[in-house]
């Protein structure tokens, strides 16, 4: 395996503000390195050409990583910036490369990343005359953006892109997307460069008020079952650790929402597992159990909370959140607590009485032994002939002893491999919460170890998803990027068919798959590749994959129609979660 | 608080940037509500737009919706009021053909009446321009449409609070 490019960059040289005269295509590339970009994702195209070329110049100082579709590029950016906190970059040109690009843009939106896409445009002079490769992609990302302009002068560059790299991070984050008209690249102009660090109309942390946080200890302290939920903000705001110390200090049990996976190690005794559809038998049951109910960093997504009307009203609601957009939104807050998580958390923990919840945590190990008994038993340790998926994850646990990256996909082993998945490290699960887009993980996984070359990262994908952005393939080999790809071959686009079993009678209506040979599809990329079809294969072949220096696809054919257990149907309480 | 819809007035003030009209309606739509009426303008504030949108929705809606829209980046602050809470004006313009200004005795009444007034007399038609209430403005348009409108037109509402809003303050650290 050859050393990967990215690992020996040299430092951007261009931070200074001085004044020179530049094309605003280089004011780009000089604006990307001064928010200490070193890798971008995309692809060229006719608007966005004088870019191109920069890049070209500037090949010595940032990567530009060539995706076979734009969507790849931006799930390569989310994959890029959810391991490392960082700003993810895609690039893409005028019509058809900006729109391919709304795909990610809407993920990022809905699961807070911060990125910022860069489009080209047509010349300002034909600006809504249908030009060829023109659309309006200031109008069409404007609902699934956290903020988008349109540059028709060089001038504007600057400043503008300032702005989109501290709207991207700050806050809540999201993604940008700067549209540049091609004249904008090709005028010059004197360029010079200042960071954004305040936009007027812009708030992006609200104030920490001593008397919600006092009001919130007050609760705490004085439960008697208390559980805390705890989501994406928590990684978003760097708040593992403190949260682990309030977790611990106060002997609260803590379960997690899909995004929130990984802040606290999977083996913390404290830590109950997942919330929501397919989450743990005893956080999802207990939620309508608990009498304060802690929710950090979380919005209580409908597939988190199930039936509102019946969703933990017994409890007193304390509700640590960045975005005052959600408090209230789905759930009443007792009592808000604005502010990021970490000074939030940090301000809360000395005046929590230190604790413990024996009583309490022990009705949690005693659904857990249920959950065990009627779910997790067949799935980790199955008797029957057929792999499970969950016996995949469970290798691969063993394998990584908990260090690996997860980059799941969505759908059935997206829900095993969240669920099963023992983490060690903060920022191990990557995957597509809110939008549940099926294609994001391959890519992302190469966003992922290119921002992250020190770790194992993992692509766990079914077979319906993979085939979406399979070409990214291309992208991997190219780069010789050293993800390793887990495909789970079910032959069925598997969650749709649970629910067709399930809700539908049986009725498989489009959603078995007739598959082609992976492995000699990735061979083909010149892909090291294996297929396991038996138990007594499978630890071996993930043992050799993850040993594997270079990129490595493993498929592994599992049972066709198995479910996944626990299922909160839609429309039900948490309390009417399903065993089977 | 009331599940039932109601009139509001959302008041909001913003940076006067391209493409915040689609931003702004876009967060109505995608509830699938519809905007009764819209207004922007320049506000007290150098440089400040200020927006007047009516909407007929929940108490609960329309606080959701107030968060959604003060998050939007260039959008400085927001509020929502009931019809108590504001004085509130709409306008309108009626074009009616000139023979019946001259002719017609229960067109000059109305005219006098109802205090509207006259902003062009032209050979073939002329223009009366009311404002007020929508319900004074919608008296005077059934009053008016038997003598035959060429053309009507109606604004959406503005509307100032009676309460300040201390919106100044907000923007003094900039």
């Amino acid at each position: 395996m050859e050393s990967m490019e990215i690992q020996t960059l040299p430092k951007p040289k261009t931070t200074s503000t001085a004044t020179e005269h530049i094309t605003g295509s280089e004011a780009v590339i000089r604006c990307l390195l001064a928010e200490g970009v070193e890798t971008v994702y995309g692809y060229p195209g006719g608007a966005i050409m004088p870019v191109y070329d920069e890049f070209y110049k500037y090949q010595d100082q940032l990567q530009h990583v060539l995706t076979r579709h734009e969507q790849g590029a931006t799930h390569a950016a989310q994959g890029y910036a959810r391991i490392s906190g960082k700003v993810g970059v895609a690039i893409a040109t005028s019509g058809p490369g900006a729109t391919n690009l709304i795909t990610g843009i809407a993920d990022a939106q809905i699961d807070s990343t911060p990125m910022v896409c860069i489009t080209g445009q047509v010349g300002a002079h034909l600006l809504g005359s249908d030009a060829f490769q023109e659309t309006d992609i200031v109008g069409i990302s404007t609902p699934v953006t956290k903020w988008n302009y349109q540059i028709t002068k060089a001038s504007e560059i600057p400043e503008v892109m300032a702005k989109a790299f501290y709207i991207a991070q700050s806050g809540r984050p999201g993604p940008v997307l700067i549209d540049i008209t091609k004249n904008a690249q090709f005028e010059s102009f004197d360029f010079s460069y200042e960071k954004c660090k305040a936009i007027r109309s812009y708030y992006p942390v609200p104030k920490c008020e001593p008397k919600a946080i006092k009001a919130a200890a007050n609760l705490i302290n004085g439960a008697k079952k208390p559980l805390i939920v705890w989501g994406q903000g928590v990684l978003l705001g760097k708040a593992e650790t403190i949260l682990k110390e309030v977790v611990e200090k106060a002997g609260i049990p803590a379960a997690w929402t899909i995004l929130g996976a990984s802040a606290i190690p999977t083996s913390h005794p404290l830590n109950v597992g997942m919330v929501g559809m397919h989450g743990n038998y005893a956080p999802n049951k207990l939620t309508n159990e608990c009498d304060v109910l802690i929710a950090i960093g979380m919005r209580f997504d409908d597939r988190v909370t199930g039936n509102l009307e019946t969703y933990a009203k017994q409890a007193k609601v304390i509700h640590f959140e960045i975005d005052p957009a959600e408090v209230n939104k789905n759930v009443h807050a007792d009592v808000a607590v604005l502010g990021d998580a970490h000074t939030t958390l940090s301000q809360l923990l000395p005046l929590l009485n230190t604790n413990s919840h024996d009583e309490w945590l022990q009705e949690f190990r005693a659904l857990d032994t249920v959950e065990f008994e009627k779910v997790i038993k067949g799935d980790l340790h199955p008797d029957k002939e057929g792999l499970t998926m969950g016996e995949v994850i469970a290798a691969i646990n063993n394998e990584t002893k908990g260090k690996a990256a997860i980059v799941s996909d969505v759908g059935q082993h997206q829900m095993i491999a969240c669920r099963y998945a023992e983490f060690q490290e903060t920022r191990s699960n990557i995957t597509s919460g809110g939008l549940g887009t099926m294609g994001f993980a391959l890519p992302a996984a190469i966003g992922a170890k290119m921002a992250a070359p020190h770790r194992e990262v993992i692509a766990v994908i079914g077979d319906g998803g993979y085939q979406m952005t399979i070409q990214e393939l291309g992208t991997i080999f190219q780069t010789k990027t050293p993800v390793k790809i887990v495909v789970l071959n079910n032959g069925f686009l598997g969650m749709v068919r649970q629910w067709q079993q399930l809700f539908f009678d049986k009725r498989y209506a489009s959603t078995e798959l007739t598959n082609p040979d992976f492995v000699s599809i990735a061979k083909g990329y010149f892909i090291e590749a294996h297929r396991v079809t038996e138990r007594k294969n499978l630890k071996e072949a993930v043992q050799t994959m993850v040993q594997h220096e270079g990129p490595y696809f493993l498929e592994v054919c599992v049972e066709k129609e198995d479910n996944v257990f626990p299922m909160i149907p839609t429309g039900a309480s948490v309390s009417d979660i399903r065993l089977e | 608080m009331s599940s039932e819809k109601k009139l509001f007035t959302v008041s909001i003030y913003t940076e006067n940037n391209i493409g915040l009209l689609n931003r702004i309606s876009a967060i109505f739509q995608r509830r699938h509500i519809n905007i009764e009426s819209i207004n922007t303008s320049i506000s007290e504030i150098e440089g400040v737009s200020r927006w007047t949108i009516v909407v007929a929705v929940a108490e609960e809606q329309i606080k959701k919706i107030l968060g959604q829209i003060e998050k939007q980046v260039d959008v400085i602050k927001a509020y929502y009021h009931t019809d108590e809470e504001t004085i509130y004006q709409e306008s309108c313009l009626f074009k009616i053909k000139s023979d019946l200004f001259f002719e017609d005795i229960a067109i000059q009444k109305i005219i006098k009446e109802t205090h509207v007034r006259i902003v062009t007399v032209d050979r073939e038609f002329f223009v009366l321009e009311k404002s007020g209430r929508k319900s004074e403005i919608e008296v005077l348009h059934q009053q008016l449409k038997p003598f035959g409108i060429m053309q009507f037109v109606r604004s959406g509402r503005i509307a100032v609070t009676k309460e300040p809003l201390n919106i100044s303050s907000l923007l003094t650290a900039f």
